[in-house]
């Protein structure tokens, strides 16, 4: 009885951390293993710790080079994406035109496409207009997919902002540039990071799209995809482990700004 | 107390706008061929309904909105065609506006910044000391109360020492009690820096207690422009004696005139009107509405008629409902000339014989009924009053 009454009250927390477990096994998992010193080519039993992998994470041929691949075509995607969708959210909210629902629905249609369809319909694209397959159309393909995400977050924050902000910029002497720089873009800044944020994540591992259309470019993604037919090697969990400390690192720098900067008001 | 100087005073800064208008792209007009004088140095308040075409007469000044016809000039300039951002103007904002991402130094210290002054610290500071928030100078606008954010929002635009401060309902977001005080407030500060103020408000109290001028505006026209206490007393149209106030209307007849005072007919009675309070024509017969305000009138209860001295206005009719409200009690009376006539009595002596049901008279001074035009819809303006 006094075991069903505790539970009884505590049962949002337990509720809570089970979840919370849920989410970050896979990490721990990825983390662990990544110490491992496996038999053979899979890592998929734990045999012994070891740093080996630490200490070498370069030491698989051609890994670190598809690494770099995806690290690049996620700044260039995460750019491209933020600068045009952010305009196209600040068109949609700002400018009445003609076609502003058309567009307005049809900017979230590849979200709901599925990712094989677009991936098949981009590379015949790609093909008939004779466009060599490479980084470029990886880059191209990505910056369309990550667009409305980009705009989807953008538009949310432009919408609620009060419009009477940007007023008082222009009745306080502020030109219609500075009113953008020192008024608008500041009030949508959250808005936009969260885009770019997005657009990192999805372009940095995405694999169906980038499969169809890279041609001989290896991105990460594929790397880890192909090994895994023939062994995987302890250093894809350190990329991983490293990108979720990266992740968790920045998060908590965020969390540490914003609290001093609370605290300094107060 | 810290003052502030205002440079603009040689210039000139009346606020001169000369047949100016405004009609949307849906094809609403929302203000009418209008002309306006605001003179320097003046508390001018715009009074009228929501939709009336206040707001839109006060973003046309700050360069907002621009206008369809006329122009704007500010003292000798012209600045119909200015942008807002090089219009010496500034506005307090009806949600105060104030920047979110700075804090308050930095909001009231915007409008310098971007004129390119550099030293702004002590100005920002003893502008933040007259509307006495220096302590919250590093906070940011969402952790100040109401009244607080509403001062940021003063001192952010005052700061620029325009020649003209224009307030767009500033005070509607306060409680009661709060907007009291930020009235008192802002008729200091404005007699302080004797900047002109054009203050527009949907409240006729809150226009009366702190605007040197008003100008009743409805349906995009200026009803009427005067002090309060002219427009109270003194009001030209239906629509302004039932706005401000509330006003007892009488459907009368012109029954003749004598010696500056015109007799008029009302039911089976006689009431008589001043020749001065009335600018219409005064033909026998002619058709005249016949005003007085429900604090002028005494009450009397029928057994004592005989006491009433003579030359007073008298009315007879049955008490129909009586509120006591501490200062004083209303009471609404059922009369043949008009059947809800309203009666404001101060409760100095009370008559335990006047509840609801009680034959009274009703009388007052002559020289306190004005006249208006007939020919007008007898209740303009009231359920507008009633709404706020």
């Amino acid at each position: 009885m006094a075991l069903v009454n505790w539970l009884k009250r505590h049962f949002v927390v337990i509720a809570g951390l089970l979840t919370l477990g849920y989410l970050l096994l896979p990490n721990v998992v990825v983390t662990v293993f990544s110490f491992n010193k496996p038999k053979g080519r899979f890592n998929y039993e734990w045999q012994q710790f070891s740093t080996d992998a630490w200490k070498d994470p370069c030491g698989v041929a051609d890994m670190c080079g598809s690494l770099s691949i995806s690290l690049q075509i996620a700044f260039w995607a995460t750019v491209g994406a933020t600068v045009l969708g952010s305009m196209i959210a600040f068109a949609l909210v700002r400018y009445r035109f003609r076609a502003r629902g058309t567009v307005n629905s049809l900017i979230f249609l590849p979200m709901a496409m599925p990712e094989v369809v677009m991936a098949a319909s981009l590379l015949t694209l790609f093909l008939n207009l004779g466009a060599q397959l490479g980084f470029w159309t990886i880059l191209i393909a990505h910056i369309m997919f990550c667009l409305s995400f980009v705009v989807v977050a953008v538009k949310a924050r432009v919408m609620s902002m009060d419009p009477r902000l940007e007023e008082a910029a222009r009745d306080l002497y502020a030109s219609p540039v500075q009113t953008f720089l020192r008024v608008t873009l500041p009030i949508a800044a959250p808005g936009i990071a969260a885009g770019a944020l997005l657009s990192f994540a999805l372009s940095f591992d995405d694999f169906i799209i980038t499969n169809f259309n890279a041609g001989s470019t290896v991105t990460f993604p594929m790397f880890v995809w192909g090994s895994a037919q023939r062994g995987t090697p302890v250093q894809i969990n350190v990329i991983g482990t490293t990108m979720f400390l990266v992740a968790v690192l920045l998060v908590l720098t965020s969390m540490v700004i914003s609290n001093r900067r609370n605290k300094q008001k107060a | 107390m810290i003052t502030v100087t205002n440079k603009n005073t040689e210039t000139g800064g009346d606020v001169r706008l000369s047949g100016i208008s405004k009609t949307y792209d849906n094809g609403f007009t929302a203000v009418q061929p209008l002309d306006l004088t605001v003179p320097q140095g003046s508390f001018f308040a715009l009074l009228g309904a929501s939709g009336c075409g206040k707001t839109t007469t006060l973003r046309m000044i700050a360069g907002l909105e621009e206008p369809t016809t006329g122009t704007v000039h500010l003292g000798d300039q012209e600045v119909t065609r200015l942008p807002p951002y090089k219009r010496p103007v500034n506005t307090v904002f009806q949600s105060y506006a104030l920047f979110p991402h700075l804090d308050i130094f930095e909001n009231v210290a915007f409008g310098l910044r971007r004129r390119g002054i550099k030293s702004v610290k002590k100005q920002v500071e003893d502008m933040l000391e007259l509307v006495q928030l220096g302590e919250q100078a590093r906070k940011k606008p969402h952790q100040l109360s109401g009244g607080q954010q509403q001062r940021v929002a003063v001192a952010r635009a005052l700061i620029n020492t325009p020649k003209v401060l224009l307030l767009d309902e500033p005070l509607g977001a306060l409680d009661l009690k709060l907007r009291r005080q930020m009235q008192l407030e802002l008729k200091r500060i404005q007699t302080e820096v004797g900047i002109t103020f054009v203050h527009v408000t949907h409240d006729q109290e809150e226009a009366m207690t702190m605007a040197d001028t008003v100008a009743v505006m409805n349906a995009g026209r200026v009803e009427q422009l005067g002090s309060p206490t002219d427009l109270y007393e003194n009001p030209n149209t239906t629509f302004v004696a039932n706005f401000l106030g509330t006003s007892n209307l009488i459907e009368a007849e012109v029954d003749s005139r004598s010696g500056g005072e015109i007799v008029l007919k009302a039911g089976g009675g006689k009431l008589v009107l001043p020749e001065a309070r009335y600018a219409g024509p005064t033909t026998t017969g002619g058709k005249v509405l016949v005003g007085v305000r429900p604090e002028k009138i005494a009450l009397t209860h029928a057994d004592e008629a005989g006491e009433i001295p003579v030359g007073r206005n008298r009315i007879t009719g049955k008490i129909a409902d009586s509120s006591f409200i501490g200062v004083s009690t209303q009471y609404v009376i059922d009369s043949p000339v008009c059947p809800e006539f309203e009666v404001y009595a101060q409760n100095i002596d009370r008559d335990d014989r006047l509840v609801p049901g009680a034959e009274v008279v009703l009388h007052w001074n002559p020289a306190h009924t004005f006249g208006l035009d007939a020919d007008q819809d007898i209740d303009a303006g009231i359920q507008e009053e009633a709404t706020v």
